[in-house]
Order: C-alpha cells, then sequence, then structure tokens
C-alpha cells in the first residue's frame, strides 16, 4: 500500500546554481504533508525531485537520497519512467490533453503500458478513478466531450483523476488550488480528504489555511538569505506548526509578519 | 510503514521502480560494435566507405532497440528506436551541406586569382578571364532592389503596426505578405518581363528590370522582419513620447524606428543575402554579357548566379575552364552571401536595444 | 504646439496625415504590386493561345504545352516532399526535444545554412557530385527493383533524372519545413509535456501524446510551404534535369524525364522568341496559379490555428 517517503541530505540544483539545500524528513503513509514558505523558496522544486521532474528541465540535477519502499529513487538502477509512475503529480495549472476526450484523458496513462485493454477494464478504470475524483457524476454523461470543455476545478479534477488512474503509491500536488475559484478549491480539498485513505499526498500550497485545514504535517521551507539556497527550516505536525511552532522564523511566517 | 492492513488492491503493495536497464554506456557500445561488424562486411565484401556508413547505422538501429527490448521492455525499445531516428534524421540532414560545401571550396579555390576578380570575360576564350563583371552586375542590381523594397518594406511595416491595427486592410496585407514570400522567383521575373515588355516592347533585357524582379521577392521578406521588430519596441516608449506632446509621426522616426534599428538592419541583410543568390529572374529580365556594364537601365547586364549558370551549362570549348569558373564564381557568391549572414546575425545580437529588465 | 491643441481630438495634425498617408501608401503598392503579377502575366500569356506547335515545343495547343511540365512539376514536388518531410520532422525533434540543450542552437544554425545556400549552387552540386554518384544507386534499382514501375529503367548514364532532381529539391524543402515544425514543436506548452512525464511516459510517448497533436496543424502547413518552394524551385532542376519536352512518365530512373514549369522557362526564356515567350509566360501564370493557392491554403491554416491557440 502506500508508502512513506525517507528525503536525506537533498541538494537539488540548476546547472551549478543550489536551489534547496540539505533537505531532511520523512514524509509519513496515508497521511497529507503540507509544504509550505513564501515564494522563490523550493518548496515546488523540492516536491519535483520526490518524483523526478525536476531533472525534465535542462541542467537540473540533485545529490542525495530520496528513499521509497527501500529504494533510492535516484540509485543507478532506478528507471525515473517507473518512479513517475508510481508516484503521481498534480500541477499548479489544470493540464488536460486538449486534442483527448474526458475518457480519453482518464485512462491516457493506462494506454501507455497497456496498447490493448478490453473495453470493459477500461471503462471500470475510467469510473473508478472518476468516482475517486469526485467529478463521475458531473461527467459521466459527456465523456467523449474535450477535456478542455469542462470548468477549471473540473478539470483539474479530471487531471486528479487522470494522476491517481494508473494507482500510484504517492500523489504530488503543486498548488493544485492556486488557479481556482473558493467553490472548486474547496471541492479539491475535500478530495484531498477522502484520497489520503488510499494514498500518501503532499501538497505544495501558498495559502496557510489550506494547509491547516487538509495535512496533518507541515514543512515550513525558507531562503537562508538573499540569494542564498532555500532550505526546510521546520518540519512537524500541522498543528504545533500553526500554534507553538519550534522555529521563530515559522512563527513570523505563520504571523504574516513577512512572506 | 509497515502498518498496512490487507486491502483489495494487493498489487500496489510493491514497488518495482527498478526493472532492468541498459547500461548508460549501451549506445556508445552498440555503436562500436555496428562500425566493426560492418567494417568487417565491407572490408571481406570490398564495399566503399559509404556502404560501411550504411550498413553500421542499420546494425544499430536494429541491435540496440533489440538489445533493449530483451532486457528493458517494449516502450522503451520503441524509445529508443525513436530516439535513434531522429539522430539518423539529423546526420543525414547534414551530409549534404558537408558535402556540398566541400565541393564548392575544393573545386572553387584553385580557381581564385587576382586575375579571376578583377577581369572580364570580354575577348576571352579558353583559360583565364574572371567574374569582374559579374560581381558589379550583382551588386548594382541587388542595390537597386534594396533602394526600392527598403523604403517599401519599412514603410508598409509602419503601416501595418502602427496605423493599420486590426483593420481589414491591415489583416488582408499581412496575410497576402506572407502569400508572396512563397512566390516563386521564375515568376518574379516573368512579371519584371511583362511589365517591361508592354513599355518598351518585347525582348527588353536590362539591370533595373532585375532589380524589380528581385524586389517581388524581398519586400515581404524586408515587411515580415521589420514588423516583428516594430513589435518588440515597448508600448510605453511610444505612450511616454506622447505624453511629452510629441506627434504620433514624430514617436515614429525619432523614437520607435531607432529603438528597432539594429533588428531592421538585420533583417535588410538577411533579405539582401536571400535574393543576392537569386538566378532564376535575373536570366529572364537582367541577361547575360561578358562585359562590364555600370548602367542600371541600359543593355543586358551579367550578375554572379546567372554567370555560374552559363559558365557551367555553356562552357565553351574546351569545356573544362569554363567549369572551373563556375566553381570558382558558385564559392565568391557563397561566400558573400554567408558572410552578410554571419554579419546581419552579428549585428542583431551586438546592437540590440536593452529592453529587458 | 500647445497642450490645448493635442488635447481636441478629431483634428490631425498635418505631419501626421502626410506621414500615416504614406506608409499607407506603401502598403497598397505591395497589393498592386500582386495583383500586377497576375495581370502581367495573364496579358503576356493570352496571346499563347493563338501559338503554333512550333513556338509550343510540338505540341498542338497550349494545354498540350504546359500539361507534361504541370506533370513533371507536381512529380517532382511529391517526390521532394516525400523524401524532406520524414527528415525534417526528424530534425525539428531532433532541435526541440532531443538534442543537449548546447547543441541545439548551433544546429539549428547549420539548418538555416542551408537555406541560405543559393539555389544555383545546388543546382551545380546536383549536376557535377549528386546526379554521378547515384548512377550507380539507379543501375542497382533497375536491376533489383525494376519490377516497380518508378525504377524501369534503363538507368541514366548521368544520372540526371527527375529523381536527383527531387532529391536536390527535398533537401532545399528541408530548412523551410524544419523551421517551421521545430518554432511550432518548442511552442508546445510545458505543462502539457510534464502531465505527459508524470504519467510515466517515455520521451517518444510525451512527444506522441503531447508534441505532435498541438503541432498537428502546423506540420500540414509547414509541409505545405515546403511544397510551394518545391514547385516553384527553377534553378536547381533547370541544372539537374536532363529533360525531353512533352515526355509524362513515373519512370523516376531513366534518361527520359519530364521538364517542371520552371526549368523549362529558364532553359527557354532566352532563346525564345515571339508567341514562344508568351507559350512561356503563360506556363509561368499556371505555375503562378497553383503555387499562390498552396501558400495561401497553408498560410490559412497557420492563421486558423494560431487564433485557435490564442483563443
Amino acid at each position: 500500500m502506500a508508502k512513506s517517503i525517507d528525503v536525506s541530505d537533498l541538494n537539488i540544483y540548476y546547472g551549478d546554481f543550489l536551489a534547496v539545500e540539505g533537505v531532511t524528513l520523512t514524509i509519513p503513509a496515508k497521511s497529507v504533508t503540507a509544504l509550505i514558505g513564501p515564494s522563490g523558496c523550493g518548496k515546488s522544486t523540492f516536491l519535483r525531485s520526490l518524483n523526478r521532474m525536476h531533472e525534465v528541465i535542462p541542467g537540473a540535477r540533485v545529490e542525495g537520497k530520496v528513499v521509497i519502499d527501500g529504494q533510492d529513487i535516484y540509485g543507478s538502477d532506478i528507471d525515473p519512467v517507473q518512479v513517475r509512475r508510481q508516484i503521481g503529480m498534480v500541477f499548479q495549472r489544470p493540464n488536460p490533453f486538449p486534442t483527448m476526450s474526458i475518457y480519453d484523458n482518464v485512462i491516457a496513462g493506462q494506454r501507455l503500458n497497456a496498447k490493448k485493454m478490453k473495453k470493459s477494464d477500461a471503462d471500470d478504470v475510467v469510473e473508478r478513478s472518476l468516482r475517486s475524483a469526485n467529478l463521475w457524476e458531473e461527467v459521466k454523461q459527456r465523456l467523449n466531450r474535450p477535456g478542455a470543455s469542462l470548468s477549471g476545478g473540473q478539470q483539474q479534477r479530471l487531471c486528479i483523476a487522470r494522476a491517481i488512474a494508473v494507482e500510484p503509491q504517492v500523489l504530488l500536488m503543486d498548488e493544485p488550488a492556486s488557479a481556482l475559484d473558493p467553490i472548486s478549491t474547496s471541492a479539491i480539498e475535500d478530495l484531498i480528504h477522502e484520497l489520503k485513505a488510499d494514498y500518501t499526498i503532499v501538497i505544495v500550497t501558498h495559502n496557510m489555511q489550506q494547509a491547516a485545514r487538509v495535512s496533518e504535517d507541515t514543512g515550513f521551507f525558507n531562503l537562508a538569505g538573499a540569494g542564498l539556497p532555500g532550505r526546510l527550516v521546520e518540519f512537524n505536525s500541522t498543528k504545533k506548526i500553526f500554534s507553538t511552532p519550534d522555529e521563530p522564523s515559522t512563527e513570523a511566517y505563520i504571523s504574516g509578519r513577512f512572506g | 510503514m509497515s502498518t498496512q492492513t490487507t486491502q483489495a488492491r494487493s498489487d500496489r503493495s510493491h514497488l518495482p521502480l527498478s526493472h532492468p536497464r541498459l547500461p548508460t554506456w549501451a549506445p556508445r557500445l552498440v555503436a562500436a560494435l555496428a562500425i566493426a561488424a560492418a567494417g568487417l562486411v565491407s572490408l571481406t565484401l570490398g564495399w566503399g566507405v559509404v556502404a560501411w556508413v550504411l550498413l553500421a547505422v542499420v546494425v544499430f538501429a536494429i541491435a540496440l532497440p533489440a538489445w533493449s527490448l530483451k532486457v528493458e521492455n517494449g516502450r522503451a525499445a520503441k524509445d529508443r528506436f525513436v530516439t535513434t531516428l531522429v539522430w539518423i534524421a539529423f546526420g543525414t540532414a547534414l551530409v549534404p551541406l558537408g558535402s556540398l560545401m566541400w565541393k564548392v571550396v575544393s573545386e572553387g579555390v584553385p580557381v581564385l586569382s587576382a586575375e579571376f576578380f578583377t577581369y572580364s570575360m570580354r575577348n576571352v576564350i579558353g583559360e583565364g578571364g574572371g567574374i569582374y563583371h559579374a560581381i558589379i552586375g550583382t551588386l548594382l542590381v541587388t542595390a537597386g532592389a534594396a533602394a526600392i523594397s527598403v523604403p517599401v518594406g519599412i514603410l508598409s511595416a509602419i503601416y501595418l503596426v502602427e496605423y493599420g491595427g486590426k483593420s481589414r486592410m491591415a489583416r488582408t496585407v499581412t496575410f497576402l505578405v506572407d502569400v508572396m514570400t512563397g512566390i516563386p522567383s521564375i515568376v518574379a521575373g516573368l512579371f519584371a518581363y511583362a511589365l517591361f515588355a508592354l513599355m518598351f516592347g518585347p525582348g527588353i533585357r536590362f539591370g533595373f528590370g532585375g532589380s524589380v524582379a528581385l524586389s517581388v521577392l524581398m519586400i515581404p521578406i524586408v515587411v515580415r522582419s521589420v514588423e516583428e521588430m516594430l513589435k518588440l519596441v515597448p508600448h510605453e516608449l511610444r505612450e511616454a513620447s506622447y505624453a511629452l506632446g510629441v506627434p504620433k509621426w514624430r514617436t515614429i522616426v525619432k523614437v520607435v524606428l531607432p529603438t528597432a534599428m539594429s533588428g531592421i538592419v538585420t533583417g535588410v541583410m538577411l533579405a539582401v543575402a536571400r535574393v543576392m543568390g537569386e538566378t532564376a529572374p535575373l536570366l529572364i529580365i537582367a541577361g547575360s554579357t561578358d562585359s562590364v556594364n555600370w548602367s542600371l537601365f541600359g543593355e543586358r547586364m551579367m550578375t554572379l548566379p546567372v554567370f555560374v549558370y552559363y559558365s557551367y551549362m555553356q562552357p565553351g570549348v574546351p569545356p573544362a575552364f569554363g567549369q572551373a569558373r563556375a566553381w570558382g564564381a558558385a564559392l565568391v557568391l557563397i561566400a558573400i552571401v554567408m558572410a552578410l549572414n554571419l554579419l546581419a546575425r552579428w549585428i542583431g545580437r551586438r546592437f540590440a536595444p536593452k529592453t529587458g529588465r | 504646439m500647445s497642450a490645448t491643441a493635442t488635447a481636441r481630438r478629431p483634428k490631425q495634425r498635418k505631419g501626421d496625415l502626410i506621414f500615416s498617408g504614406t506608409t499607407r501608401l506603401a502598403a497598397i503598392l505591395i497589393l498592386v504590386a500582386l495583383a500586377g503579377v497576375a495581370i502581367f502575366l495573364t496579358v503576356e500569356g493570352i496571346p499563347a493561345l493563338d501559338a503554333p506547335p512550333n513556338k509550343l515545343g510540338g505540341a498542338e495547343s497550349l494545354a498540350g504545352f504546359v500539361w507534361p511540365l504541370l506533370f513533371g512539376t507536381l512529380l517532382a514536388a511529391v517526390i521532394a516532399l516525400v523524401i524532406a518531410t520524414p527528415f525534417s520532422l526528424g530534425v525539428a525533434l531532433m532541435i526541440s526535444h532531443y538534442a543537449p540543450r548546447r547543441l541545439a542552437q548551433p544546429v539549428g544554425y547549420l539548418i538555416d545554412l542551408l537555406a541560405a545556400v543559393p539555389s544555383v549552387v545546388y543546382g551545380l552540386w546536383g549536376i557535377a557530385f549528386l546526379g554521378p554518384e547515384l548512377v550507380p544507386v539507379y543501375r542497382w534499382l533497375e536491376q533489383n527493383l525494376g519490377f516497380i514501375p518508378f525504377f524501369a529503367g534503363p538507368a541514366s548514364g548521368t544520372g540526371r533524372t527527375i529523381l536527383t532532381a527531387g532529391v536536390v529539391l527535398a533537401i532545399m524543402a528541408l530548412p523551410i519545413i524544419t523551421a517551421i515544425t521545430r518554432e511550432i514543436f518548442t511552442q508546445t506548452p510545458k505543462l502539457q509535456e510534464e502531465a505527459a512525464l508524470a504519467l510515466g511516459a517515455t520521451r517518444w510517448e510525451m512527444v506522441k501524446m503531447a508534441v505532435l497533436p498541438y503541432a498537428r496543424s502546423g506540420i500540414v502547413s509547414a509541409v505545405m510551404l515546403g511544397l510551394g518552394r518545391a514547385l516553384g524551385e527553377t534553378m536547381a532542376v533547370a541544372m539537374v534535369l536532363s529533360a525531353t519536352s512533352g515526355v509524362t512518365t513515373f519512370n523516376l530512373i531513366s534518361q527520359l524525364n519530364p521538364s517542371t514549369i520552371a526549368a523549362n522557362i529558364a532553359n527557354g526564356f532566352p532563346e525564345a522568341t515571339g508567341l514562344g515567350v508568351n507559350a512561356l509566360i503563360a506556363s509561368g501564370l499556371v505555375l503562378f496559379v497553383i503555387t499562390f493557392a498552396v501558400n495561401f491554403a497553408a498560410r490559412a491554416i497557420v492563421a486558423r490555428s494560431e487564433r485557435r491557440l490564442q483563443g
């Protein structure tokens, strides 16, 4: 089932530029972990390094270990394609494939591995994924319409359905609600609550209330100073972070004194 | 976390992150083996280098995906196959460029001499002679074309960017300018001939006709590049000028054009380089001659591309000398065109306005 | 020049009127020139309808004169595109998605250099180098694949065949198709590409899921612009191809080849007289109409897809 992730001494680079330095933490399984911090502090960069999406950017690389299920995903015999299949990702802006229907969008990841799926199996996957994403009732009549015909909030839930259709272990979410209106945002937050029964979820958010609402644990990232790399300042239970954080800078950020 | 309960989706309980992969040096190893194997076959069968390379490429394109299919999986094998195809396409596309450059340089260099640049072909039979008259002709005809195209092109671009807006007229012109870039050069030549034949009678040949024909090809290029450059000028700059009470036309002349100047110069030079190599329209309307002609408005005028064409296709007797001159002229032509290209790009980069923050 | 004068709106300044009028005039001049191409070619082409056979390369009528040329033009262009399209797409993908970043820019520049080479130099290279090099290939094709009508032979001894011309045209069309498709490939939204990768797609699967669907209409119009170039290219064909007038054949490697409209004009015009000139101009009008239609369609596709992507 869903796995925990152990990160130790992770340095993340863009070319020669050290963007994030020395992150060590354990993300517990089947729970929601939020990452907060001012913009540019490297929280999104860190998130992307958890499923090797970081290295998609030319020149980007990491040092250190990210261990899941006893395997370092940066080990030499690890296939990044396989890693991304096990650790799904939802992006800041909804990005359904514009030329594909709703149905094809959901099944896109499955199709990569099984070219000739039985129609009934595919239908099952689509329905199960869309139900898990709380979208089934809204789209079941129009599965063949293009994914781009949905509203922004629906598109984002479609992207979540697409990510969980391949049955990953972990779901990474990069500010999944930042481009959405309040009603869609609350729908996404409800969905996160339901999904944590089955998945380990890591969510980056700039919205501290959101972090407080949805997560069990919270990590606070901050820059060590202008031009210096970002680092993990504090990692604690969400309750503690938002009441009595250990670090003064966390408290300063939470209480709105900067960022 | 080992506190997992036995759930229905048991297939998710194991994480297969590390299916077997080929080592990173696998492509290099296969490449070396393919070259060696193909070399062995070629040597035993007495094939040439070309066949050797072809065979090596084919062996590589089959062997690497096959190995990947055996060790990795079908998807990885397909990915490796497509990657190989993409690199083959790239490599193949460079072969003609390399071959052409090598051929032109190796055949052209021995021909170059002081005489080659300073003599025309007047009264030359067999050896000797040069391309002086053709260089003069090319410079004059191209200068004439630029004299027509640059003002018309820049003014049209100003109209499109500053005045036309989204009007029907502006959209029509933009679209037709794009379509015009596809007019075959020979058609431009026929147009110039038809135009001047109606004015001065059939059989007309003169340099300025060539300038008109080249203008038809050059104007759309100038318009497009100047348009792009003017669009890059930030709107705040114009507004700052309006705010000072400067009228629009002076704003354009004094603020917008100078800001975009390096880009405009680059665009114009690239357009000049482009039409300088045009042959077909000049063959039609400028004709060919063996003598120097300094007048754009009288008599036939030789140009470099036309010189290349006639020297090779009608080399005279014995043909060796004429054909050698064709290579020499081709080398000079390519050198001029490439130099203009490089210079244009250098100016574009060197004098680019610093609009960014 | 007082502030109150500029505040009054409808009255335009004289300088502004003159300047904007001049720029508008220049734009109109372009339209006039384009119309002029069509009009003058028509005026000078019409007399050819009455041209006798000896002015039409032996053909009975103008249509009989133009048809074989049109056939050769289309055949050469189709050969060129069949060869150029896969290579162009490969090179464009290589630049946009496969090459390491340090390599991509110089590679793009090399391909631009291909476009800068004058066509007469391609012609020279084609007749003096490529043609002779292809002779053994044609012999091999005749002997081993002669049952296919394209390669029926007998193989040309000089290599100056329509297939050689098609290869040269392919090399000339390649930079055009590559430049446009690579531009579109690199414009593929990063979000789409990352969506595919995050699902566990390999690079090729990512290209198939995100890049190619996004670029489809762009590829079509790029190929059509390449077609326009191949249809109208003159000198390379005029030099490389050894043509016989009035021939129409699908045999690509023999010494009997159809000419193309453009090459036939280039070869025939300097010596043509009287109605012969008009006949060549008439064939040029046909070429103009075809390339105009192809370019028009290609640009219309581009414009439509640009609007779709913006809106």
